[in-house]
């Protein structure tokens, strides 16, 4: 290993001359940051007439990189900072390149040094949050003209439905999802049954557990269950497809070829969402009602004979009417959200990983929120 | 291997979905050479310069850098050889996340023990040095050009001042005055630091002005190594094709 690099301080009639020896190079970058930041004081002498006078000799150096030539200036600038005269000879050959690099990085105007208000700041911050929603609101609104637009026009002729394109995402996000679904399912209809049964006993009404099970999964549960899955899942890929798109121009590429990206890539993927979701949500509905069967029997003693048909008593059309119908809408608005989500990805890989998370914690907000309201329209139409 | 030998492959053998894309290849390059690697496009160039970064397995064969074979090489070893070695991708592989100046200054945190000032004075060093203006030193690589992309890249690969730089295609896609910069710049690098320079390059400039040696791939096996007129010489018509056809007797002349 080479010696590192040392300055050694000496006396000379015009000064003091600081003489560079051994390798200023990167490996020795924390002994160089210590060089550039102090440089040793010479020996003591009868005080020189120019006692300011600083150079700085190169002629013995071995090795120098730009880290190496970093240092060097660093204590030039530091000497000339601290009043002295310091001078750096700079050697005639290719390492004046080096020299030159390192002198416009170091000569670069300081960063503006403004420190906002907290008050300012957060001013700001609420400022810049209220114009980003009302961005978001308006391209979410846009987005659905648009593919409105594209539906109708699909309508008039079918092939611009791209309708190869939307079954190939129906097989990806419907029937693929299926074991999945219909597993999660059957155990949230396991565990609610299990607890219905549970308290219910106390009160003797172990009956009206197939009651709530009904209610709770037909209208409610069974849906939520499927369009979040779907979120996390479908809307989440999406997102990323469509995002990574973005990012290697591919979207920009199907402008130019005069193709719109939303009828080619945005609508068939909401297609088979939408086609998706309450086929999902039957077979959600049926795996949780075959749960609580499975629980009915196993553990609130009640045969698979009477649970059906107290099922039969409890399940009416409009509870199945009511998550059904509900289903494609939320499908509707996570297509939309991953679809937005995903077209506002930058270049960078981080920005697609916040879109993807985005994409899923909004849908899933939105799917909520639709249930509400959802549930405030059924129950003042009486349904 | 030899003293002032810092890469060393011999009969390399790398087969990538049933093809034998290098097929028993060997050669050497000493401290301070410059080699130029060209060959047409899929002669496994890039899957060569992969192969011999440990990017892609080999078959067969043996790949030393610095003495070092990297599939038997300690942890300690191969952080060595990665300290010491730079790579420019051909697509820059900049991380997008990170701004042009942390982009450079990356490998200098992982590996010195320097102060985040030193880091960030060598970076804009170093991205002045590509020819880049230091106000776009703040940009993320989404918003730079292909041009620029690759000067960044380069930057990034010279961060730690390397004994060995590999270089995929440095001036593809650069205008005539940036590619100039470029191999400009990796000759006064090769002189400052006795730096070794293993480009994979289709550019005749600067094979003629740059490389000390050319290394002429064809169907994974060198056909042909020597400086731009031995190049002539070889009786081949792929190569003849290669250096006399317009543009190889345009750089000729020039």
């Amino acid at each position: 290993m080479a010696p590192g690099p040392t300055l050694r301080a000496h006396r000379t009639a015009g000064g003091v001359t600081l003489s560079a020896q051994g390798d200023w190079t990167a490996a020795h970058a924390a002994e160089l940051e210590r060089l550039a930041h102090g440089a040793p004081s010479p020996p003591a002498g009868p005080p020189s007439q120019h006692a300011e006078a600083l150079t700085i000799d190169l002629g013995r150096v071995g090795r120098l990189d730009t880290f190496g030539v970093w240092a060097l200036e660093r204590l030039r600038r530091g000497a000339v900072d601290a009043g002295a005269q310091a001078q750096l000879t700079i050697p005639a050959d290719a390492r004046a390149d080096l020299f030159a690099g390192v002198d416009k990085a170091l000569s670069r105007p300081p960063p503006p040094a403004g420190r906002r208000q907290a008050l300012a700041g957060l001013l700001e911050r609420i400022g810049l949050g209220a114009q980003a929603f009302s961005v978001d609101v308006a391209a979410f609104l846009d987005l659905v003209g648009r593919l409105a637009f594209c539906f109708w026009r699909g309508l008039l002729s079918p092939s611009r439905l791209r309708l190869r394109s939307a079954v190939h995402h129906l097989d990806r996000t419907g029937l693929r999802a299926t074991p999945i679904i219909a597993l999660m399912c059957f155990l949230i209809g396991c565990i609610i049954a299990q607890q219905g049964f549970f308290h219910f006993q106390r009160f003797g009404a172990t009956n009206y557990v197939v009651d709530l099970v009904t209610i709770l999964v037909l209208r409610e549960i069974g849906v939520l269950l499927v369009t979040i899955m779907v979120a996390g899942r479908s809307g989440s890929a999406y997102t990323a497809e469509i995002g990574s798109m973005k990012m290697r121009e591919e979207i920009d590429a199907l402008r130019t070829m005069g193709l719109d990206p939303i009828e080619y890539l945005i609508l068939p993927r909401i297609l088979a969402l939408i086609v998706a979701a309450p086929l999902l949500t039957i077979v959600g509905n049926g795996a949780a009602l075959y749960g609580a069967g499975v629980v009915a029997a196993t553990y609130g003693d009640m045969s698979p004979a009477v649970y059906l048909e107290r099922l039969h008593e409890a399940a009416s059309h409009i509870d199945l009417e009511v998550g059904l119908i509900k289903a494609p809408v939320m499908a509707f608005v996570i297509g939309v959200v991953a679809a937005l989500e995903g077209l506002k990805v930058q270049g960078s890989a981080e920005s697609l990983g916040l879109g993807a998370t985005a994409s899923v914690v909004r849908s899933i907000f939105f799917v909520i929120v639709l249930d509400g309201i959802f549930a405030v329209l059924f129950a003042a139409v009486g349904m | 291997m030899e003293a002032d030998e810092v890469i060393a492959v011999s009969d390399l053998h790398v087969r990538l979905g049933g093809r034998e894309v290098v097929n028993g290849l060997s050669f050497r390059v000493r401290r301070g050479e410059i080699v130029g690697l060209v060959g047409a496009s899929g002669s496994g160039k890039t899957v060569l310069l992969r192969t011999m970064l440990g990017l892609l397995p080999k078959t067969s064969g043996v790949v030393e850098i610095m003495g070092v074979r990297l599939e038997r090489a300690t942890p300690a070893q191969s952080r060595r050889v990665g300290e010491r070695c730079g790579m420019m991708f051909q697509q820059g592989a900049l991380f997008s996340s990170l701004t042009l100046r942390e982009n450079v200054e990356f490998p200098m945190r992982e590996y010195l023990g320097g102060s985040d000032a030193m880091y960030a004075d060598v970076a804009l060093a170093k991205l002045a040095m590509v020819g880049l203006s230091l106000s776009d030193a703040d940009k993320l690589p989404s918003e730079i050009s292909g041009g620029m992309t690759k000067r960044v890249a380069i930057a990034r690969a010279l961060a730690l001042d390397p004994d060995i730089l590999f270089l995929d295609e440095p001036t593809s896609g650069l205008d005539p005055i940036a590619a100039g910069e470029i191999d400009r710049l990796i000759r006064t690098l090769q002189r400052v630091l006795n730096l070794t320079v293993f480009m994979v390059t289709h550019d005749l400039n600067s094979l003629k002005s740059v490389c000390t040696r050319i290394l002429a791939l064809y169907d994974g096996r060198i056909i042909a190594q020597g400086a731009m007129r031995d190049m002539l010489a070889f009786d081949h018509p792929w190569l003849r094709a290669y250096f006399q056809g317009e543009r190889g007797r345009a750089a000729q002349l020039s």
